[in-house]
């Protein structure tokens, strides 16, 4: 083989830690090395043409980059080498960024490790085969898992460009967080009045089919085609018949059950529809709360249904979808306020969250618009808003910034003002971040036009004081303590991962950070792609982030899944695992360990023998450790060419 | 319950002086509950505030020598009732993890301390070693009609880290003691709040105000005494309670116990031992009318 090494630069990236030019010197030496070089950028076009020149100038026949992670640029390098007629399996990459100048200064150490590195590449590459990938048909379907804002926006673009889509929804409506909101900021225009007819579309879209109420159960296959067992959990009523008429919730004598979409401040009946815009709007009822699924008494709802849609008997449902591509639209949950024993933790009634306190400012929420003290009712006059709860609080283990309070609290302070024109805002917070077009401009508009009261500090106490709470703090910018007589107070609660957002990650197979957010595929050029193909990421899941981002990453996945689903066959990955039937004893044990189920037992000439199905193998390579017989090899990372690479390394 | 309930017993200075009743009922209810307690000998200053304000390693010096004495007796644990001492013996410990610190800090020692020892409050063993629902059991005269807040101060439960006992923000553990024997506990909203602390002596206004906010508070929600575990907030609270009066314009009469003590009249413990008459604020009305109450209950039982 004849082999060309280039050593980047990467700028100063690499070259200020590494002498390149010693290493592709050193390079040169090696068995097989024909042509070494260093270069600045080698991804940029004139280093990508300095490969193919030299390819064909010295007649190579393998390539080996030292630069980056492969994960940012072995796909880049592999089309080059193909372009210059090689198979692009005939390449390496020595990553000697992160591995090497990233993370060490000693220039004379760092150059003798990156010179180890491309020993290693070089090693190998000379047992690398070259390879080639299958063609495999795809299945044009699209999963969106959850029907907040992100998800619907993703779920009508889709369908929109004629795919058929299948969405997934936790709730028994979709609509998200933003269902919940009276109006949103910067313009001041009515959430439910922007987000109504797209909900409407969803369900009305000839490709679109809802499952709401329904999780993900199991999630098997690979890009192109995946195989998604849904569980419809029971809702006691028959949702075909049902018209959302509401009668039985009307009528059910059950009045104290928990009331999620108005975030607790009412309760609900035990069967209900969630709000009059539901979308289903179909019942359901809620068997911790029914006197008929606990006790057999009751059964006031199937009396008055005049459907006929109660079932008491009804179990969940399992039902099998086939999509060719994924994308998850998950959204957050709010940060369980109540570990703050500051605020009261959860003691006072008129400490509320914003969301509740959205929820009494929406026209058709359970106050009717009407801004009323929990407590008594009462209409405040003071109110006052405390930003950063579970935001930025490294001692509650949540020290990011949720970046949309800000906004949401100064368009809670104009609201205020203009439900309740007598009242008095009062801010307290730690700095404004209102980063976005137009945002600025609003929370200076909550300050100047509606008089809102900024008081740039932190709360250090809230006590009841007669009728009132006393919120105490400080004032960072005068230096001194201040407090307020509040009515009413409204935090600012910051958003978490959504529940079982690790665990529905699990199920797709994409990594999520420590707070259990999904990790995007690069953090600025793979927003919502994931690490694992064929599956995508909108809205708040990858992060907090507002309405427009949201929408902005819903119509990107779309575009994205569109993009993948323009072709009409992918090319299967022949990284994958395959077994020496001459080798193989039979003895199933890769069968045992593969945890794909990639490897099934096969009759050969009466012999049993494991064989590896290429499609759903994912190249993880467990199962070539457990063969006795080294039987089982992984495409690509063989033994021979791990043996050979420990080799360049242990030279002794 | 554990029978072998067994500590070193640190009292601290103000127990020889202004807190000489917090000891007494210390000692009294530990006795009466089978808890043994034994003395550190030699004891010595923590430090106090005075020493931290100037040097922290003369401060922890002062502590760790405390806590030598404690591992001498054998013992693993000691307890205090005073707050101060508790987070000074605290720091101490924590302070001394730090080869650097505990280098500089035994230089000012005769020997090296071994600084081993766990301390904890007299509270916190009542709580968490002894039980309440175990001192609930020898309640022989129960607290009826005593309407009661408890004060914990700033300090006791703080910071959170070092002092690993009930909540920095909302404490409960003398509101339940206070419960189990019988007594109507209000919630008393500035249960942490500072009483001006040893401020009394160069800025005395500081105390009027802030423990002048806290008897004002504890009129509004009806509570007829306050109970402490501090023996700086008892003195503020009770001793300067007529200074108060008079600087605010008020006219409160609050009896400010220490927990021990109101613990030790339930336990059936007398006046005497308790140390009652060196309140300042007399107890007496309250306590002969909680005892008339107890009358007419035994009556109509
Ligand atoms: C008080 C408050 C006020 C706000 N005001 C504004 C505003 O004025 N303007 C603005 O731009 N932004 C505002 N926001 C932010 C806005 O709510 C978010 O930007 C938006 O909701 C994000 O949309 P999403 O679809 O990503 O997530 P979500 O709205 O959280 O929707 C996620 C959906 O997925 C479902 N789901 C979750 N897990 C699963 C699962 N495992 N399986 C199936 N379904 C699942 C959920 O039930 C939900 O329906 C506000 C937020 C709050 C808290
Ligand atoms: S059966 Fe259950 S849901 Fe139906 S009316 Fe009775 S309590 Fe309500
Ligand atoms: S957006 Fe504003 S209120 Fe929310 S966490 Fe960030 S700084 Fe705090």
């Amino acid at each position: 083989m004849k082999i060309g090494v280039f050593v980047c630069h990467c700028g100063s990236n690499i070259e200020a830690t590494v002498d390149t030019a010693t290493v592709a010197a050193a390079a040169r030496e090696f068995p097989g090395v024909v042509f070494a070089t260093d270069t600045m950028y080698t991804c940029s076009e004139p280093g990508q043409d300095e490969i193919v020149d030299a390819i064909k100038e010295h007649n190579l026949d393998g390539i080996v980059v030292a630069s980056c992670s492969p994960r940012m640029h072995e796909q880049t390098f592999r089309r080059t080498v193909e372009r210059a007629g090689l198979n692009k399996y005939l390449f390496e990459m020595a990553n000697i960024r992160e591995h090497v100048s990233w993370i060490g200064k000693d220039r004379e150490a760092n150059t003798n490790k990156a010179v180890d590195l491309v020993r290693m590449a070089s090693e190998k590459l000379m047992n690398n085969q070259p390879l080639y990938p299958k063609k495999f048909t795809i299945n044009k379907r699209v999963l969106i898992i959850g029907g907040g804002v992100a998800g619907i926006q993703a779920a009508l673009d889709c369908a929109d460009g004629g795919l058929e889509v299948v969405m997934v929804e936790k709730t028994s409506t979709i609509g998200g967080k933003m269902a919940k909101l009276d109006k949103t900021f910067p313009t001041v225009d009515c959430s439910s009045c922007i987000l109504g007819p797209r909900m409407v579309d969803v369900a009305q879209h000839p490709n679109i089919t809802l499952y709401a109420f329904s999780e993900i159960e199991e999630i098997n296959g690979y890009v192109g085609n995946f195989e998604i067992k849904v569980k419809k959990k029971a809702t006691y009523v028959d949702w075909d018949a049902c018209t959302g008429c509401g009668i039985c919730m009307e009528k059910c004598p059950s009045k104290k059950a928990t009331d999620t979409f108005n975030e607790e401040i009412d309760f609900t009946k035990a069967i209900n529809i969630p709000f009059a815009q539901a979308i289903p709007k179909k019942a359901k009822i809620d068997p911790e709360f029914c006197t008929m699924l606990k006790k057999g008494k009751c059964g006031v709802c199937a009396k008055v249904c005049p459907s006929g849609c109660i079932d008491y008997e009804m179990k969940d449902e399992f039902i099998t979808e086939k999509v060719g591509a994924i994308v998850t639209a998950t959204g957050f949950d709010l940060f369980d306020w109540t570990v703050y024993e500051e605020y009261g933790g959860g003691r006072y009634p008129d400490v509320i969250t914003s969301l509740q306190y959205e929820r009494m400012l929406s026209a058709s929420g359970p106050t009717g618009g009407h801004i009323k003290r929990p407590s008594d009712g009462k209409e405040p006059k003071d109110v006052v808003f405390i930003q950063c709860v579970g935001s930025r609080d490294k001692s509650v283990g949540r020290p990011y910034c949720t970046g949309f309070c800000c906004m949401y609290t100064a368009k809670q302070a104009i609201l205020t003002k203009d439900h309740l024109p007598g009242s008095q805002s009062y801010v307290f917070y730690m700095d404004i971040r209102a980063a976005g077009k137009l945002y600025d401009e609003f929370t200076r508009r909550a300050m100047e036009e509606y008089d809102t009261n900024y008081i740039r500090g932190r709360v250090s106490m809230i006590y009841p004081k007669g009728d009132k709470l006393l919120v105490r703090g400080a004032d960072t910018l005068m230096g001194t303590q201040v407090e307020v007589d509040a009515d009413l107070v409204v935090l600012a609660v910051g958003a978490e991962a959504s529940k079982g957002a690790s665990k529905l990650a699990e199920k797709l197979r994409i990594s999520y950070d420590s707070y259990g957010f999904y990790m995007e595929g690069h953090p600025k050029l793979k927003p919502v792609e994931t690490n694992t193909a064929g599956v995508y990421l909108a809205g708040a899941c990858q992060g907090p982030k507002d309405i427009p981002s949201s929408v902005a990453q819903g119509s990107a996945a779309a575009a994205k899944v569109l993009g993948l689903f323009s072709k009409d066959q992918l090319e299967s990955d022949p990284q994958v695992s395959t077994v020496d039937i001459k080798r193989c004893i039979g003895c199933g044990k890769c069968i045992q360990t593969c945890p794909f189920g990639a490897i099934k037992e096969i009759d050969f000439r009466g012999m049993i023998k494991a064989n590896v199905i290429e499609t759903i193998c994912q190249g993880c390579g467990i199962c070539t450790s457990t063969c006795p017989q080294g039987a089982v090899q992984l495409q690509h990372s063989t033994d021979n060419q791990i043996l050979s690479e420990v080799n360049a390394l242990c030279q002794f | 319950m554990n029978t072998s309930l067994n500590y070193a017993y640190y009292p601290g200075c103000s127990s020889t002086g202004t807190s000489v009743e917090y000891d007494m009922s210390s000692r009294a209810i530990c006795a009466a509950l089978g808890i043994q307690l034994q003395d550190v000998p030699d004891w010595s200053c923590c430090g106090s505030t005075p020493a931290h304000t100037v040097d922290h390693s003369l401060s922890s010096a002062l502590s760790a020598r405390n806590l030598d004495q404690v591992a001498s007796m054998g013992l693993d644990s000691c307890i205090t009732p005073c707050p101060s001492c508790l987070a000074n013996l605290k720091t101490a410990k924590h302070k001394m993890q730090d080869e650097n610190f505990r280098d500089k800090v035994n230089k000012l020692l005769e020997k090296p301390a071994n600084t081993q020892v766990e301390t904890k409050s007299v509270l916190q063993i009542l709580v968490e070693d002894y039980g309440i629902e175990n001192i609930k059991k020898k309640v022989v005269k129960p607290l009826t009609g005593l309407v009661v807040g408890a004060y914990y101060g700033c300090i006791l439960n703080r910071p959170a880290e070092l002092m690993q006992f009930d909540s920095r923000e909302h404490p409960m553990a003398m509101d339940n003691i206070m419960e189990a024997l019988g007594a109507t506990v209000v919630p008393f909203p500035l249960k942490v709040e500072c009483c001006g602390a040893s401020f009394g002596i160069p800025r005395k206004d500081v105390v009027m105000r802030l423990s002048g906010k806290l008897l004002d508070t504890a009129q509004e929600i009806g509570a007829l005494a306050l109970v402490t575990a501090c023996p700086l907030c008892q003195m503020n609270l009770d001793m300067r309670q007529s200074q108060i009066n008079r600087a605010n314009g008020t006219k409160h009469n609050i009896p400010i116990f220490y927990f021990t003590q109101l613990l030790g009249l339930a336990l059936g413990l007398t006046e005497k031992e308790l140390g009652m008459d060196k309140l300042c604020v007399s107890p007496r009305t309250l306590l002969n009318s909680i005892a008339k109450e107890e009358q007419i209950k035994e009556k109509a039982a």
